[in-house]
């Protein structure tokens, strides 16, 4: 039963206007492997949040999607400036995003609790000034 | 799926392998293979991109003439309102109707009139509670079917009202046989006038309704050169035109989204952009929309590719087309706010394609396999050149994890590998 695949995306901070594309793609490879519509929703959902965030706070990161045969596990690192306060970031609308950001209808403070609604367990581990990294897994 | 009968095809003897075709294809449903295309018609959603960019006129859509249905007693045009962008200096449309009656159809009905209708039974279908937004359209069929294949999650979304075409083929249908009591609705042949042929594969595997009313579907390119010659030899056109501005709208990106009243609608044209806005839709990241238009050509079905004229230049012409003319010329005429006829039944056919896998029916041989594919896919060049004939590496590896390539046909592995022989 330990029949995985791994997905790795490289997240470029640089690049805000391609954030998302790991999103794009790892809905296309779950769709090949027959996952329910449901399921690829949840997954591309806290992924895209994910992404999005770690542009605009953290200068980029990586992203590893591992899947299971039950079940699909997202791991999102980053080098950014860490969480200070994860229970205050955790509240819906509350967000740290700048103003330019803003513009753009992101920083609405729904990033990380959009994150926790779609996916079945979320942990998030942070050290300010050295990063963050959060795993979440979405049961199949 | 595999009884979908396609109109997209391909003339082997035309095509030279070239790769055109498969880097342009939104949907990854073109090889190249022993020197030609070839089409994975369980992918292919009939947009037509392939015949707009094939160099050598290999990709064709395959439609009827108008004299396959010489049998039939009484025949029914259906232009499109986008055959009427078609000609120069017209500037009524009752012309190429006329002309039509000339080219030998006993009767004409636009579909423009259909589309007047369906629209407003649009907006009453936007005012029922519990429905979900935004309400895609239905109109275009390569969306449709692209949103059965790649965005399932999407389908609840589809507007479930019969397409302008199909309410217009039912309708002239009804005219005739009221106008006609001596036929039998098996003496009408309803022949479309296609912009696309997109539009010639709904009628051949018609979504939500059993049959088609609509019998065959000619192609604009080809019938056009019959309708100019009579139209020159009209003095004083008949009246049948009744149609007004949204009618004609409806040949354009916008047409069907505006016609609805609401600022709340987003209207997009071109395959690639649609597929960027059902990504966010189905990402959620689009807010407060009402309603969606998409279609898969640019400017909508003028820039459809079995016209004759560029999309722009027949979308101004439609624009001097509709001047003085009455904003809507048909109205619902039923007691009841959105009739039986208007809805399509087992929509929820579009999602039978929904959870078999691309890789395997198991969902554990598929993890396997997609493993597989993606250490292969780890050693490809990541060149996306296509000349291996798969459009890029990821397409290649998933390929040879089905047995239908093999890593050989990478020609820059080739080339590496020969020079380390030496």
């Amino acid at each position: 039963m330990s029949e995985r695949v791994n997905f790795h995306f490289e997240i470029d901070g640089e690049n805000f206007t391609s954030a998302g594309e790991a999103s794009v793609r790892i809905k296309k490879h779950l769709r090949d492997m027959g996952f329910s519509p449901d399921t690829i929703r949840r997954v591309s959902v806290a992924m895209y949040e994910g992404e999005i965030n770690m542009v605009i706070h953290a200068n980029g990161g990586s992203a590893d999607v591992d899947v299971y045969v039950d079940r699909i596990e997202i791991t999102l690192a980053d080098k950014g400036p860490g969480i200070s306060n994860i229970e205050l970031a955790m509240q819906e609308g509350y967000s740290t995003a700048p103003d330019n950001i803003r513009s753009l209808g992101f920083g609405a403070g729904m990033g990380l609790p959009n994150m926790k609604r779609y996916t079945d367990n979320m942990k998030i581990e942070s050290e300010v000034g050295k990063g963050t990294t959060i795993y979440m897994t979405v049961n199949v | 799926m595999s009884s979908y009968k396609h109109s997209v095809t391909l003339d082997v003897s035309k095509c030279k392998g070239c790769t055109n075709c498969i880097k342009r294809c939104p949907t990854e449903a073109i090889r190249v293979r022993d020197g030609h295309a070839i089409i994975k018609e369980d992918k292919c959603i009939d947009c037509g991109e392939c015949i707009r960019v094939c160099p050598y006129q290999a990709k064709k859509a395959i439609f009827d003439k108008f004299e396959d249905f010489a049998d039939y007693k009484y025949k029914i045009a259906l232009p499109a309102p986008a055959l009427y962008g078609q000609f120069e200096e017209l500037d009524d449309v009752d012309y190429i109707l006329t002309a039509l009656l000339e080219c030998g159809f006993d009767a004409v009905f636009e579909v423009s009139r259909a589309a007047e209708l369906v629209t407003e039974y649009t907006r009453r279908y936007m005012k029922r509670e519990g429905i979900e937004k935004p309400v895609i359209s239905s109109a275009c069929p390569a969306i449709v079917r692209l949103i059965a294949l790649r965005f399932p999650y999407l389908a609840d979304n589809l507007l479930p009202l019969v397409p302008p075409i199909e309410y217009a083929a039912m309708l002239a249908r009804k005219e005739a046989l009221e106008a006609h009591p001596e036929l039998n609705d098996d003496d009408i042949c309803v022949m479309f006038l296609s912009p696309c042929p997109a539009k010639i594969s709904y009628v051949k595997n018609p979504l939500g309704v059993k049959k088609s009313a609509v019998t065959g579907s000619l192609a604009i390119n080809d019938f056009y050169f019959k309708i100019r010659a009579k139209r020159k030899e009209i003095k004083t056109p008949l009246q049948l035109s009744k149609t007004g501005i949204i009618g004609l709208n409806w040949a354009g990106t916008g047409g069907e989204a505006t016609s609805l009243f609401s600022d709340r609608y987003l209207a997009a044209d071109g395959i690639e952009n649609c597929i960027h806005v059902l990504d966010e839709i189905e990402n959620g990241t689009i807010h407060n929309l009402e309603f969606v238009e998409l279609n898969a050509c640019n400017g909508g079905c003028v820039g459809g590719t079995l016209n004759v004229e560029n999309p722009y230049i027949a979308k101004a012409r439609l624009r001097s087309l509709r001047k003085y003319l009455p904003i809507s010329r048909n109205h619902p005429q039923s007691e009841a706010p959105l009739p039986e006829d208007i809805f399509l039944d087992d929509f929820d056919k579009i999602l039978s394609g929904v959870g078999k896998s691309a890789l395997s029916e198991d969902r554990m041989m598929a993890i396997a396999k997609m493993s597989e594919v993606e250490s292969i896919y780890k050693a490809l060049p990541h060149l996306d050149c296509g000349s291996c004939g798969a459009p890029n590496c990821h397409a290649l590896a998933e390929d040879i994890i089905k047995g239908e390539a093999d890593e050989g046909d990478c020609l820059i592995k080739l080339r590496e590998n020969y020079g380390k022989r030496d």
